[in-house]
């Protein structure tokens, strides 16, 4: 009875002192801890800022339902594999294979059921296989030969990106040979409309996909394994976490999201294009690294992602719209990458 | 031991010397193989080649733009000891002074497609007339609307923001073609003619020609005459409009004759399109290298132009009155990629 009194005086002494520590810590520092436990923020109020100064510049013709919702059909790709960017960065990864791998995945998808003629099901199941297996020699390379990431994923870009063209020959199979023979390969093109509102079945595959992977990299073992192998994957072994078996299961989940990337590819654009999608890979890492991410793993939340694809998104509708020249779109997302990493920096010095 | 070495090493590099003086070699540097336009080309000169019995050596650049590889491939050449050497640019000017290293060395340098600048740093240009290809489709969107053609509400769907020659050729010939007042020819964007909703670029592919066309028509849903700068631009500008239910009332022009290009006009995707014609391009190029090493001629260029004019032909399944075109069964048979 008495030690439990004891506890109580000394937990209510405590309550002072930590009221005083609050108290010095003033607003910078309470906004400062505030971002640090919520790494989403930051990139959720630039968006939501920038969509706010857009539709008071634009008026009804940004703010509108069809101006929305169209950019968010235009972000689905990079949104997509910008997904599939974070998982890999988050265990202090690069992977610069993405595009290369959703285009490949893409064009097996398109050749197996056109020059091969395979039923549309199989196809599609081919690509998505194709798109793990790469994901999974890029984890292989990484986890178990322990080559540097950048090294890996910079290899295996020029290889699938090579295989692609020597595969393809460059062909492109058009769109309307494709919804006349093989519509599935379609299927994320097609679209609902709400009042305006335009959502094809990509977009809402992305949204299902980030806040699917945002809730099991938050709530699963498998995710925080995840988080865990980023900040420090010798402590990560140390307590029982297979660290390679995490890694190779990241790269070969982002190798199938990337794949599945290749499919809406073909929804967006219509026909199986060999040549698009080649500046996915830095798009992906821009959307990510603007998402609050951190590039040294184990820190920042999916969602930031995809906030980070949306706000290049409006910046490239805006911009347009308010008849600037496109140049002016990337200048200010260089200006966005460079301030994420700064706010990232700032973020981080709350820990120490 | 070292002395049969060397004597076995001599007598290697004299067969070797031997064996390049007996036949004529010839290298083609093009911006990228994975282009289907410069894969035709390859093709082309590959078979002329060897047709004549012209050693030829391919180079290529990784991308787009990659001014470094091309270079290289000239270096080599030299080094070689090419006769000539077909070369389609990625930085028409920066390559001048190792084109003209090739000449000064004895090489025949012909500029296909892509003109040098100034254009008179090659031996001789092989090219289309990009101005005109562009003029034609705009005279037959200008005949195809008739009177409407006077409230016509243009999208201009270009190549890139920093405005390559052949991009700007395109489409300034498309708006004079049309009837619109240029500005500065050499430049687009400049015009005030309030018929032109605006400019956006697309990259050439499918990807951005659709992302340019949904910012187009965001601000302005009613365009009804899209210029593209090429035949998977328009394919990716007929799916943004498709998603909007306006593919049937929008005219969409191309510029490249590719097969699926030539498909889609058969289809109704695009109305017309001026078609090129890589193959001929390469072939006459290699033609022109044989007669060089043979007797030291140079090509010249077609009468009032600065290069030679390797054709271009409007195909439309829809002809319009005082337009010269050919159908997509003949385009057909031309195409190529």
């Amino acid at each position: 009875m008495s030690s439990g009194q004891r506890f109580e005086a000394a937990a209510a002494r405590d309550d002072t002192v930590a009221e005083f520590d609050d108290h010095r810590r003033g607003l910078v520092g309470t906004l400062q801890h505030f971002l640090h436990t919520t790494p989403a923020a930051v990139p959720l109020i630039v968006l939501l800022v920038s969509i706010a100064v857009f539709g008071l510049l634009l008026g009804s013709k940004f703010f509108s339902p069809f101006a929305l919702t169209l950019i968010l059909q235009q972000v689905q790709i990079v949104g997509i594999v910008a997904a599939a960017q974070s998982l890999v960065i988050l265990t202090a990864g690069i992977d610069l294979s993405v595009g290369a791998i959703a285009v490949l995945s893409s064009v097996v998808m398109g050749t197996f059921s056109f020059r091969y003629g395979l039923p549309v099901p199989v196809a599609i199941a081919s690509g998505l296989l194709c798109g793990t297996l790469c994901g999974f020699f890029n984890g292989w390379l990484v986890a178990r030969v322990k080559l540097p990431p950048f090294i890996v994923t910079l290899g295996m870009w020029q290889i699938v990106l090579a295989a692609n063209f020597l595969y393809s020959a460059n062909e492109t199979i058009r769109s309307q040979d494709i919804s006349a023979n093989a519509p599935l390969l379609q299927f994320f093109g097609n679209k609902i409309n709400l009042g305006g509102a335009i959502f094809t079945y990509g977009v809402i595959f992305m949204v299902v996909l980030v806040i699917g992977l945002a809730y099991v990299l938050r709530q699963t073992a498998w995710g925080r394994h995840v988080y865990a192998v980023g900040d420090d994957p010798e402590a990560a072994e140390l307590s029982g976490v297979q660290v390679r078996k995490t890694l190779i299961s990241v790269y070969m989940l982002s190798g199938l999201i990337c794949a599945f990337a290749g499919w809406a590819l073909i929804g967006r654009i219509g026909s199986v294009s060999p040549t698009s999608g080649q500046l996915l890979n830095i798009e992906s890492i821009t959307a990510v690294v603007i998402g609050g991410i951190s590039l040294f793993g184990g820190r920042g939340s999916i969602l930031g992602a995809l906030f980070g694809a949306l706000i290049v998104g409006v910046f490239t509708l805006g911009l347009r719209l308010l008849g600037a020249d496109a140049q002016w779109t990337y200048l200010l997302i260089g200006v966005l990458i460079i301030a994420a990493v700064a706010v990232d920096q700032w973020i981080r010095k709350v820990a120490a | 031991m070292k002395r049969t070495l060397i004597a076995a090493a001599a007598a290697l590099l004299a067969s070797t010397s031997l064996g390049l003086a007996e036949n004529i070699s010839a290298c083609l540097i093009t911006k990228t193989d994975t282009n289907p336009f410069f894969v035709k080309m390859k093709e082309g000169a590959t078979e002329k080649a060897q047709e004549l019995g012209i050693d030829l050596k391919s180079f290529a650049g990784k991308i787009d733009g990659d001014h470094e590889t091309q270079v290289q491939a000239i270096e080599t050449c030299i080094a070689d000891g090419a006769k000539g050497i077909l070369l389609t640019a990625s930085d028409t000017s920066s390559i001048v002074p190792a084109v003209l290293q090739a000449r000064e060395a004895g090489l025949l340098v012909i500029a296909l497609d892509t003109p040098l600048s100034p254009i008179d740093s090659a031996d001789a240009t092989f090219a289309t007339d990009n101005f005109l290809a562009g003029e034609l489709i705009g005279k037959w969107a200008a005949a195809a609307l008739g009177d409407e053609a006077a409230n016509a509400k243009i999208a201009m769907l270009d190549l890139a923001v920093s405005q390559p020659t052949v991009g700007v050729l395109r489409d300034q010939g498309f708006l004079k073609g049309f009837g619109v007042d240029l500005g500065d020819p050499n430049k687009w964007g400049d015009e005030t003619d309030p018929r032109i909703v605006g400019n956006d670029v697309t990259a050439g592919n499918e990807e951005g020609g659709r992302r340019a066309m949904e910012n187009l028509l965001a601000q302005e849903p009613f365009i009804n005459v899209v210029y593209t700068i090429n035949e998977p631009a328009a394919a990716g500008a007929y799916e943004a409009l498709k998603a909007i239910g306006r593919e049937n009332d929008v005219l969409i022009v191309s510029v490249d004759g590719g097969c699926p290009g030539v498909a889609n006009v058969k289809d109704g995707v695009i109305g017309a399109t001026s078609q090129q014609y890589p193959l001929l391009m390469a072939a006459l190029g290699i033609e022109a290298i044989a007669a060089w090493a043979k007797d030291g001629t140079k090509p010249s260029p077609t009468p009032g132009k600065d290069f030679f004019d390797t054709g271009v032909a409007l195909v439309t399944d829809k002809p319009a009155d005082g337009v010269e075109s050919i159908d997509t069964a003949k385009g057909k048979e031309l195409c190529w990629g």
